[in-house]
């Protein structure tokens, strides 16, 4: 009797076990995270699109995976020492009597901004964008340029 | 609700395959997001592949079995350090297994932007044909 009871109990007490080994999993990732260096994790809800970010001794350069966008759906600024990517993706809606088997693509608008560590020269940024991948290319400020010191001997 | 038209895009992580059979190239392979319709004349599909261009897409159709694959070169140049990784770039691959009867030499592919539209149309016999039921 007191055994059937337990069992038609709703919700409330049988949800916080897993409540709890939830939040024990979430610490473990984050345990992690800290020791692989952040690099490994996946953005599971990240912001759209997401970027990779790499700089040379004179650049930053941003890319982002941009499929199907043309040109005029995307809105780029830079500003000191971040960069803002906004658009909207649109995919065209197809012949009304067409039949989807399959729909995974998605369209929508977005927005990101994305800070650098260094200041970067923004009269001199360049954006390209070829077969759905955007390249931003943001020249850095001359004060964020590695300056070679040489070092006198007498 | 809104229209989900009007909400915003949610980043996805490019789902990486797994399966029984291995690449043979270096690098991880991705499959492509791909939306397939249907008329009445020809099978659509629309294929989500960045980076890909024109020269290293290769579209195979034999034996009713469809398959896509698109080489991506890295697009960073050799000097550059990683600041921050989001995605990957890898191979694109996908193998669709098509029940229609298609006309090969009709098929018409089209890249641009990254998205990739490919048309094949229905074998002329194979379009739907309505039979009227005459009673009596």
């Amino acid at each position: 009797m007191i055994l059937r009871r337990l069992t038609d109990w709703p919700t409330g007490h049988w949800r916080s076990p897993f409540e709890e080994l939830e939040r024990i999993r979430r610490k473990m990732d984050r345990l992690s995270e800290g020791l692989t260096g952040g690099l490994l994790r996946r953005p599971v809800a990240g912001v759209f699109p997401l970027v990779n970010v790499t700089e040379d001794s004179h650049r930053y350069y941003c890319r982002a995976e941009l499929p199907g966008m043309k040109a005029d759906d995307l809105d780029i600024a830079v500003t000191g020492n971040s960069l803002s990517i906004a658009g909207e993706r649109k995919i065209t809606d197809e012949d009304k009597n067409a039949n989807y088997h399959r729909r995974e693509r998605e369209a929508g608008k977005f927005s990101r901004m994305i800070s650098l560590s260094d200041q970067v020269d923004t009269a001199k940024a360049e954006a390209r964008c070829v077969d759905g991948v955007l390249t931003v290319v943001l020249p850095k400020a001359e004060s964020a340029k590695p300056r070679q010191i040489t070092i006198k001997t007498s | 609700m809104t229209d989900s038209r009007h909400q915003a895009l949610q980043a996805k992580v490019k789902k990486e395959m797994t399966g029984p059979t291995e690449q043979t190239r270096p690098g991880p392979t991705f499959t492509p997001a791909v939306d397939i319709f249907e008329t009445a004349q020809e099978i659509t599909l629309m294929a989500d592949m960045p980076g890909v261009k024109a020269k290293d897409l290769d579209i195979d159709l034999r034996e009713n079995v469809l398959t896509l694959s698109g080489k991506v070169a890295s697009p960073e140049g050799p000097n550059e350090v990683d600041v921050l990784r989001e995605y990957q770039t890898g191979t694109y691959f996908r193998q669709f297994s098509l029940s229609e009867v298609i006309d090969q030499a009709k098929i018409h592919a089209e890249l641009k932007e990254g998205a990739l539209r490919l048309r094949l149309p229905k074998v002329e016999s194979a379009t739907p044909r309505k039979i009227t039921v005459k009673t009596e």
